[in-house]
């Protein structure tokens, strides 16, 4: 898992939010396409494409994308 | 006082009764005078419950219901029932492009596939009483609402309600009646592994017209209802228990 790999996997649950307004410092919460349900994708990408099953609350720890990434590689051990 | 909202002596088998409205409903039809005998995967967890039914002449069998043997020996130690309650079931949030075919498989067999199997052989077996009830536990979600998250579970519980009506007719003749209870979200732990969290089903709690969940109790109340004779006109229903949700 590297966070390129994960940036690319990240942007692919947007379908209006441009790749390039997405940083690893970007606070996912404040684009504008962000809702409820890119969470819940969110958490079924860390499942099936990491396997890693996060919980709501350590998803709603994670601000930045660096920091969604870090808490996945964790726990991917 | 004569009146027909009673099971007292019936013969009552409940599925997923380790927990959640299995168990509640479990308690209740002891409680109220049947026998029952209750299975789920969860050993201590349906011993537990096995521990607590009042009155005498219950049984529990720890089963896996898509384990074909399981069924068998389940099926085996059974008297003629006069009332199943098909109830065990799994809930997995999964948004459909992430739904891989062994998701959809796995909460097809055990929501779906192993509730109909064991009616097949309960039949098959001879193990229904005439004027027999069968009361398969669907949901709201699938059949009376949709949400996020919510394909996989509400398809898999609405094949139930599509189930029943079929079923109904063919075992009508025998007086066997065949209805499904259709509860919104209930207090179980079937959310525990989830990822829905207590934070979101407090918001979602604001959507309910009667402000709050039910109970697994409430929910084992209507199902004791179709199992007694004060439903006996009823067959091929579906009972929508959802304080209100579906409505708005």
């Amino acid at each position: 898992m590297n966070i390129e790999d994960f940036m690319e996997n990240f942007a692919d649950q947007f379908d209006d939010t441009d790749p390039s307004e997405i940083s690893a410092e970007t606070n996912f919460r404040d684009l504008e396409e962000w809702s409820s349900m890119i969470g819940l994708s969110l958490l079924n990408m860390s499942e099936k494409k990491y396997g890693v099953k996060l919980t709501f609350d350590e998803l709603r720890a994670a601000k930045t994308v660096q920091e969604l990434f870090d808490v996945i590689a964790s726990k991917q051990g | 006082m004569e009146h027909p909202f009673v099971i007292d002596g019936k013969a009552i088998l409940v599925t997923g009764a380790a927990s959640g409205i299995g168990r509640a409903t479990a308690l209740l039809c002891a409680k109220m005078g049947a026998q029952v005998t209750i299975t789920d995967l969860n050993e201590e967890a349906l011993r537990d419950t096995f521990n607590n039914l009042a009155g005498e002449g219950h049984a529990m069998v720890v089963a896996n219901l898509t384990n074909d043997e399981d069924l068998q020996r389940l099926i085996d130690g059974l008297p003629k029932l006069d009332g199943v309650v098909c109830n065990a079931g799994i809930i997995k949030t999964l948004l459909v492009q992430f739904a891989e075919k062994a998701d959809i498989e796995r909460i097809f067999d055990i929501n779906t596939v192993a509730p109909m199997y064991l009616t097949k052989l309960l039949l098959e077996n001879k193990r229904l009483k005439k004027e027999a009830s069968i009361v398969f536990t669907s949901s709201m979600g699938g059949v009376y609402n949709g949400a996020i998250g919510n394909g996989l579970y509400g398809a898999s519980k609405a094949a139930l309600n599509g189930f029943v009506k079929s079923l109904a007719l063919e075992v009508a003749s025998r007086g066997i009646r065949v209805n499904t209870v259709n509860p919104g979200i209930t207090e179980t732990n079937i959310y525990n592994n989830t990822s829905i969290t207590p934070e979101q089903l407090e918001q979602e709690k604001a959507h309910y017209p009667l402000r709050r969940f039910g109970k697994p109790e409430e929910i084992a109340n209507a199902i004791v209802f179709l199992l007694s004779d004060a439903s006996k006109w009823m067959t091929g229903s579906s009972l929508l228990i959802d304080g209100g949700c579906s409505l708005v």
